[in-house]
């Protein structure tokens, strides 16, 4: 049974994903039975290049999804160099983690009610300027997307950040730093020259991850990107919502063109990265040692620290707003409070908190049940060649949600699974296992895989070694995983739209229908609550092994999660 | 559980390879109670022979030759089946659960019943000096008293046979030859097959049994 779970798997990752690429590039030339197209043409596409302002979205998507990205590796990389080993790093450690459970909209709606014209940081500069109306200019959804740019990095950033940490002691990096130092480098030098290389191939997934991811993301940009035009994602959801069911077809090739927009910046920032190696390779024997990086180092603190700063701010104003009464500009606190809008709001938020349960719980179980039966049969069999295969998991992170999602929506329809829990749970599961699996593998084989063999020799039975040995030694970071998984599934934003076809309102499909109402005080409490569950996943997480284990001082050092 | 004829632990020319290179060869029987140990420099492949004998090595490493047990094969048998107890460097005490958690983990089903099994861990305690640790967080032990939990979990566990991976490279000196008195008496006690790998040369002659060098 054990042995059947890897290939089952990567079929549900990989099926979803096949299956709905078919049923977007079908579509895109002009076959779909269901709406009376049934010979090919390529008159989708004609339709699509007719759109005005296509190049622009086009760029925006590909130009703001890479500078995205290579600002979040870029400050991540910069930070980790300047200070891992230090207090500093630590206490930042402590601020990011918890931030990754912020979900994108909420940190995107966050930013929005501090960058906008109205918002926190112009009424501070307000107080000294006199103003006393907001400025007039497009600061939020502004030509250039620096908006998004900055919503992308800011939530990008713990990220990365996080999967950094989990390879550098993969690299024996605090020896590796003293050694550096102890030849003359600066912290900075030494880090890119000694350590960087060694990790980088573990966080590549990740950073290809958050490319395909920017650029491609539609919740974040709906809130923050320019409107016209608007990326080239945020459009397509606009043609497949449309009345007029005509529009399916262009924006299927719309889609098509999306995924080619991703390959294209994926293969950017792949020669990106070879030229980065050709040129780093002769730096890191040049023997400069770039001793003075004071101002350096202090330029990456502050980057880090605002990119987190931002997302708690963030919460703060939409708590504010959420209970705010009549607030005047430049005011900046409002004159009074009110639980008014919260008190009525409770009963939808209690439906949209039990729906966003009922789709997340059992993709969460799911999840971790598959990803820790692959993990097992790992050790059991003690095959490594299962690994490599495993990288196929990964591939619904960096295909875009987009360019699939509408034609699994297509193909759930064809086996009569239209609108039901069952496909919208599947459309979760295809982001919530690489998430589960990214978040446990590491762990997992991390563990003394001499327990184990100490267990059998005792005369335990390898179920019993699993569930009395391994799975107890790893609470934590199931946990943690699991906690990451339903951070995942509540943040899922076109899954649940596309595929539930608007019959599952969670929390987030919610709060991003109200981004274009402009109800700030509504917006600050669909906001926060898109956060209570994955905080309270989070929170648990760390309680439960805390608690089970209060009398077992070893398994704090067994179980970082 | 049957009686069978104690012959002791026989590996009959058994060679390990990796990757087609040959990484040692032995033949040799070690009666019950006999404690032989095995010296060589690391990579010689001594660890990977103890892998074999408990049945854990990979599947990576091609050997060839028998492993006979009291007159049983015990090639291709699970590890859980074969009745051998091995103790590594580190000792390994599940941190997850308690003193007494870890020793009723080894103690076989057969023995049934809460009471009985909970005497069983409590006489195997005073025999290591340890009486009144059973609800202990193993993380709060001594290493001299993590080492003797960790003898007394595999002697729990009813083996036919022992292996030793350096059990005493990682003990301070003081307690390292103490440690060893420890478990070279309860080997022999219970007429215990021995097999250990060490580089360590104290190790062998404390043993006072057959000592076999392997070279690199």
């Amino acid at each position: 049974m054990l042995r059947f779970i890897p290939i089952l798997t990567i079929v549900l990752m990989i099926g979803p994903v096949s299956a709905g690429l078919i049923g977007t590039i079908l579509p895109a030339f002009g076959i779909l039975p269901a709406l009376g197209g049934t010979t090919p043409s390529l008159e989708p596409w004609l339709a699509l290049v007719a759109q005005p302002g296509l190049g622009a979205s086009i760029r925006l998507s590909l130009v703001n999804g890479l500078i995205a990205t290579f600002v979040s590796v870029a400050i991540v990389m910069l930070f980790c160099a300047a200070w891992q080993g230090t207090r500093t790093f630590h206490t930042l450690q402590r601020i990011l983690s918890p931030i990754l459970s912020v979900p994108h909209a909420t940190a995107a709606f966050g930013l929005a009610f501090l960058i906008a014209p109205s918002g926190w940081f112009v009424r501070v500069v307000a107080q000294f300027t006199g103003w006393d109306r907001p400025p007039d200019v497009a600061i939020i959804h502004d030509p250039w997307g620096i908006a998004l740019i900055a919503g992308l990095v800011a939530k990008e950033i713990p990220f990365l950040f996080l999967m950094t940490l989990s390879a550098l002691p993969q690299a024996d990096t605090d020896r590796t730093a003293q050694v550096t130092a102890s030849l003359g480098y600066g912290r900075i030098a030494g880090w890119f020259k000694a350590t960087l290389p060694r990790i980088y191939p573990q966080i590549r997934l990740p950073v290809l991850a958050v490319l395909a991811y920017s650029t491609s993301v539609v919740d974040v940009a709906i809130i923050l990107a320019p409107t016209t035009p608007a990326p080239l994602a945020v459009r397509i959801l606009g043609w497949l919502s449309d009345p007029d069911l005509a529009l399916r077809f262009m924006a299927s090739s719309a889609a098509v063109l999306q995924l080619l927009i991703v390959i294209a910046a994926m293969a950017t920032w792949i020669a990106g990265e070879r030229l980065v190696a050709i040129i780093g390779a002769q730096w890191a024997v040049d023997g400069n040692r770039l001793k003075r990086d004071g101002a350096v180092r202090g330029v990456s603190a502050v980057m880090a620290l605002v990119a987190a700063g931002t997302v708690v701010l963030g919460l703060v104003v939409l708590l504010v707003w959420s209970v705010a009464g009549f607030w005047a500009f430049p005011d900046l606190l409002p004159r009074g409070f009110s639980l008014r809008l919260w008190a009525r709001e409770l009963d939808a938020i209690g439906n949209s908190l039990t729906t966003t349960l009922l789709i997340g719980i059992p993709a969460v179980v799911i999840a971790v049940t598959l990803v820790l039966s692959c993990l097992e049969n790992e050790v059991r069999t003690g095959k490594q060649a299962g690994r490599r295969a495993m990288f196929l998991i990964y591939l619904p992170l960096l295909v875009p949600q987009i360019s699939f999602m509408f034609g699994l929506q297509v193909f759930f329809s064809l086996v009569g699974l239209e609108r039901t829990l069952v496909s919208v749970v599947l459309g979760h599961l295809v982001f919530v296992a690489p998430y589960v699996f990214l978040s446990l593998s590491e762990p997992f084989r991390a563990l003394d895989p001499r327990y184990g063999q100490t267990a059998l020799c005792l005369g335990a039975s390898p179920a019993r070694v699993f569930w009395r040995v391994r799975l107890p030694l790893l609470t934590r970071a199931v946990l943690t995983a699991a906690a990451v998984g339903l951070a995942v599934t509540v943040g899922q934003y076109l899954p649940t739209l596309l595929i539930g076809a608007g019959r599952f309102a969670t929390v987030t499909t919610e709060a991003v229908a109200l981004a274009s109402g402009g109800d700030r005080r509504m917006i600050g409490i669909y906001g926060l609550f898109q956060m209570v569950l994955p905080f309270a996943g989070f929170a648990l997480a760390l309680m439960i092994p805390a608690v089970l284990f209060r009398h077992r001082r070893g398994m704090g050092a067994q179980n970082k999660g | 559980m049957p009686e069978t004829i104690k012959s002791g632990l026989e590996l009959r020319d058994v060679q390990v390879r990796l990757g087609g290179r040959e990484l040692l060869a032995v033949d040799l029987t070690i009666a019950p109670g006999e404690i032989v140990t095995l010296m060589g420099p690391s990579g010689s492949g001594k660890s990977s022979l103890l892998g074999h004998i408990c049945g854990t090595l990979p599947d990576a490493f091609e050997v060839t030759g028998q492993v006979v047990l009291d007159g049983k094969n015990l090639d291709g048998l699970a590890p859980q089946d074969r009745h051998v107890g091995i103790l590594f460097q580190d000792d390994l005490l599940f941190p997850h659960l308690s003193v007494g958690g870890n020793l009723a983990f080894a103690l076989p089903s057969h023995i049934k019943g809460r009471t009985d099994r909970r005497a069983r861990v409590e006489a195997a305690l005073v025999s290591a000096g340890m009486d009144g640790f059973y609800d202990r967080d193993p993380a709060t032990l001594s290493g001299g008293q993590r080492a003797r939990v960790a003898l007394m979990r595999v002697l729990l566990s009813e083996p036919c046979a022992l292996l030793l991976d350096e059990p005493f490279s990682k003990l301070d000196s003081s307690l390292r030859s103490q440690i060893r008195a420890f478990v070279f008496d309860l080997c022999r006690k219970n007429s215990l097959p021995t097999l250990m790998v060490t580089h360590d040369p104290e190790d062998g002659a404390a043993a006072g049994g057959r000592v076999v060098e392997l070279d690199g």
